[in-house]
């Protein structure tokens, strides 16, 4: 299980509140999770990053494990606590504006 | 008895205010998708209670919204607009090519008959159409593809689309409006457009009298009569009785012309609304009054409309799609400001209320009459 935080914003245009968790087969990369998280919440789409798979947009970053993994490939493994539930992938709006 | 549904979008979120025919006592609901821009609302002609909503972000970009119960519950619809084929570019600020990019959507305009028809007006400049509830959305790219876009650069607020308008008429007929491109009319439902500003005069651009390249902030027409458009112009009220094939300047004796909402009173077409803002560098109406002018003549002579608007030490703004008229009998004129107010007139403009007065920054204002 894949356990996955929305910024506020998006737990609320997707109907969600705390976190999401996903069940998941094969690798487990930030594309996957993105692609199943998509898949169940369709009006995610183009929210975090562009339509088909596209790049994150510009004020979403990715942590997890105390780490900023927004510039990794999206196809690089997430880390082993992510893959086994233990820590959960977070998605951030990032801090901008006032 | 009847009544009018407002729908009003704002800085942080959508707001509706309902009242009946007297337009006395409302009922505010919202904030509807609190945090988020809402550029726009505005329910379909066809099924009132078909509402669709632009919710952006900075964060999330763009999300869009519909309704299928008059705005007590929302699903998100499709929010994919691709630019069709290669984007190309157009001029930047520091006049290099830049090329298209998608910001959000500035207007939505349902169609007059298909509640599932809707139009998008977008920045950079683009127009889609969705023929399936706002699910999935198409570029008619003959607009931005037009031999000028290359040459088209963006107003200070960005390179918008923000008007559409619909001809009742004739079937096919449409114009739309573009910061700072100007205004464009198609004959065949989108598929080929052409500029009509002639008689525009800009003094901010090389050519003044420049085919393309006008800061047109509004237009409006009056169903019955839709041969007839009024403009407002980054500065100049303008008029075309010919379907914009040529326009005159009908600013007579407003304090300024400088200005972002025009409309038109839904049963007198020659009676038009504006809100003259004192500058492009002062955007708050002159002397710190707030007052609508009204002309009953179809422009040149305009009268001040101030009963119930502050009269003093105000400095708010009226953006373009902010302003709007419902269809009773005693015609009702509303608009929004930036400081959060929405006032309303029952009586054609001659006295005003504010429904609300500490929303957040008001961007758009539509109103639907309700049987």
């Amino acid at each position: 299980m894949i356990r996955v935080v929305l910024p506020a914003h998006l737990r609320t245009l997707a109907r969600i509140s705390g976190e999401v968790h996903l069940e998941m087969a094969g690798p487990v990369t930030q594309r996957s999770v993105l692609d199943a998280l998509e898949a169940r919440y369709p009006m995610l789409r183009g929210t975090i990053r562009g339509h088909d798979g596209g790049p994150r947009r510009a004020f979403i970053r990715f942590f997890a494990c105390e780490q900023d993994l927004s510039h990794n490939s999206p196809d690089d493994p997430l880390p082993a606590a992510v893959a086994a539930g233990a820590e959960p992938y977070l998605i951030v709006g990032a801090m901008a504006g006032g | 008895m009847s009544g009018v549904r407002v729908l009003v979008g704002t800085r942080k979120g959508a707001f509706v205010l309902t009242s009946d025919g007297t337009r006395k006592q409302w009922e505010v609901s919202g904030p509807h998708f609190a945090g988020w821009e809402i550029y726009h609302v505005k329910g379909s002609p066809a099924d009132p209670d078909r509402l669709y909503a632009s919710q952006s972000s900075g964060w999330s970009g763009q999300v869009i919204q519909r309704s299928d119960d008059g705005g007590a519950t929302w699903a998100a619809a499709g929010n994919q607009f691709a630019y069709q084929g290669t984007p190309g570019t157009h001029q930047w600020y520091d006049g290099t090519p830049h090329p298209w990019e998608f910001a959000r959507v500035w207007h939505l305009e349902p169609s007059l008959d298909d509640p599932d028809t809707v139009y998008a007006g977008v920045e950079d400049a683009g127009l889609y159409r969705s023929a399936d509830g706002g699910q999935s959305w198409q570029e008619l790219p003959r607009l931005r593809g037009h031999e000028s876009g290359p040459s088209w650069q963006p107003g200070a607020g960005g390179m918008c689309l923000h008007t559409i308008l619909l001809d009742p008429t004739r079937p096919g007929r449409m114009f739309a409006a573009i910061s700072a491109a100007g205004a464009f009319r198609s004959d065949d439902a989108g598929q080929t457009w052409r500029p009509i500003n002639q008689g525009l005069r800009s003094e901010g651009i090389p050519d003044p009298d420049a085919e393309v390249g006008h800061c047109v902030h509004r237009l409006a027409m009056h169903p019955s009569r839709p041969d007839v458009l009024f403009m407002q112009k980054h500065w100049d009220v303008m008029r075309s009785d010919n379907g914009g094939e040529s326009w005159r300047e009908v600013s007579g004796n407003l304090p300024s012309d400088f200005g972002f909402p025009i409309d038109v009173h839904a049963h007198q077409p020659d009676t038009v609304y504006v809100v003259p803002i004192t500058s492009d560098a002062q955007h708050f109406p002159p002397e710190g009054k707030l007052r609508v002018y009204r002309s009953r003549t179809g422009g040149d002579d305009w009268e001040p409309l101030t009963k119930g608007l502050p009269q003093q030490d105000c400095y708010v703004n009226v953006l373009r799609d902010a302003m709007a008229v419902d269809s009773l009998d005693s015609c009702g004129v509303y608009f929004g400001t930036t400081g959060g107010q929405v006032y309303v007139s029952a009586d054609s403009g001659d006295s005003w209320e504010p429904i609300v007065r500490d929303l957040p920054a008001v961007l758009s204002v539509e109103v639907q009459t309700l049987p």
